[in-house]
């Protein structure tokens, strides 16, 4: 990302330093990531310590300081996917991707976390795949989901 | 700035509005343990362990008196059985991160705190947030934050700044109950910013 497209953020924002996690969560949806040049530019730009820039980039779980894959899997591990078997399924994917929840592979292909109810329980256990919802799963059926992405 | 009357311990006690019941109780001679409190410093609420019961119309309540402020009327005790269990509890919780540090020895022996009584968990720093707030509030440095939340929160040094300006002060590290910071920084320092190797003793 570069820093043109960066200060056109903050521009949006008019460089209140209240608006830094605003900033923040738009260089984390085009970018997928938060490089640290960018964090030191948005320091600079809206007047905000470092220090608080990494607090906040390391507080809420929206923001990655590392590169992301290509497409975002999110486990369901909520009550009603977990009696469902939802253990299961992540050891499938965690099988399949070599990837545990939290990391990323080395091609950037996937990026694996699990969530705490995506909020649609009868179709439990659920995979979501770049937001798209995954229902009634099984070990093989989520192999299968996964081959189709690029 | 009004005076506020309030009682204290079963001392009537004399407060500018705007002050915190720990100002209060100092002013008059209480005291009052804390840990994450400095005077310099904006009031932080952190650690918990300046908790008071509070009276007012008849009810009484908890309050962390380090950030309440005073009010008219009101009746503080500073040490009750239950406060003493809460501080007891804090003290044993926060050993078992730091249990060699001096401070927290001190208070335990005060209130009867075990330190073993939870299982270890040595991460050292009990992140009373003095170095963060200090290097922010009075320095203006901004030289080490914290990072992450909850169970995984840290302090980190950022290396660059660190590099240019914590040599020259230090004046974060008395303030560390535990001994977590100075670790930190040489830490950081040995990673990022090495000091020169020493010169190999000369042939003569
Ligand atoms: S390193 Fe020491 S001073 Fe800093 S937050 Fe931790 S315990 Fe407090
Ligand atoms: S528990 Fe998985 S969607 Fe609710
Ligand atoms: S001294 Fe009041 S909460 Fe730490």
């Amino acid at each position: 990302m570069d820093n043109d497209r960066i200060d056109q953020i903050i521009e949006k924002h008019h460089g209140e330093p209240s608006s830094l996690i605003q900033v923040l969560l738009e260089i984390q949806s085009e970018n997928h990531w938060l490089p640290k040049a960018a964090l030191e530019r948005v320091g600079e730009k809206l007047k905000v310590p470092y220090t608080r820039i990494q607090h906040i980039a390391t507080f809420y779980k929206a923001f990655s300081l590392v590169p992301k894959g290509r497409h975002g899997i999110h486990i369901c591990m909520g009550t009603a996917c977990h009696v469902r078997g939802a253990g299961r399924i992540l050891d499938a994917v965690q099988d399949r991707t070599g990837i545990k929840p939290g990391e990323t592979d080395l091609d950037l292909k996937f990026s694996l976390e699990t969530v705490n109810c995506l909020g649609c329980c009868a179709l439990g256990p659920v995979m979501e795949v770049d937001g798209k919802a995954h229902g009634k799963m099984t070990p093989s059926q989520s192999a299968e989901v996964l081959k189709t992405y690029e | 700035m009004s005076d506020i009357q309030l009682e204290i311990d079963g001392k009537p006690v004399q407060a500018k509005e705007g002050m915190t019941l720990l100002e209060a109780a100092q002013g008059a001679g209480i005291a009052i343990p804390t840990l994450c409190h400095h005077e310099k410093l904006e009031p932080f609420g952190g650690c918990r362990l300046c908790i008071v019961e509070v009276e007012e119309r008849g009810w009484t309540k908890l309050v962390v008196s380090c950030v309440f402020p005073v009010k008219e009327n009101i009746v503080v005790r500073t040490r009750s059985e239950k406060i003493d269990r809460i501080r007891k509890t804090i003290l044993e919780l926060l050993m078992a991160h730091a249990p060699d540090s001096p401070v927290l020895i001190d208070l335990a022996k005060e209130y009867g705190a075990d330190r073993n009584r939870f299982e270890k968990e040595a991460s050292f720093c009990i992140h009373c947030g003095l170095c963060v707030r200090y290097c922010a509030e009075v320095k203006k440095k901004h030289a080490v934050g914290f990072v992450d939340r909850g169970i995984r929160k840290e302090i980190s040094f950022i290396p660059e700044i660190a590099a240019k300006e914590c040599d020259s002060c230090k004046e974060c590290f008395p303030l560390c109950p535990t001994s977590y910071l100075q670790a930190a920084f040489v830490l950081t320092g040995s990673l990022s910013f090495p000091p020169p190797a020493p010169k190999p003793p000369s042939e003569e």
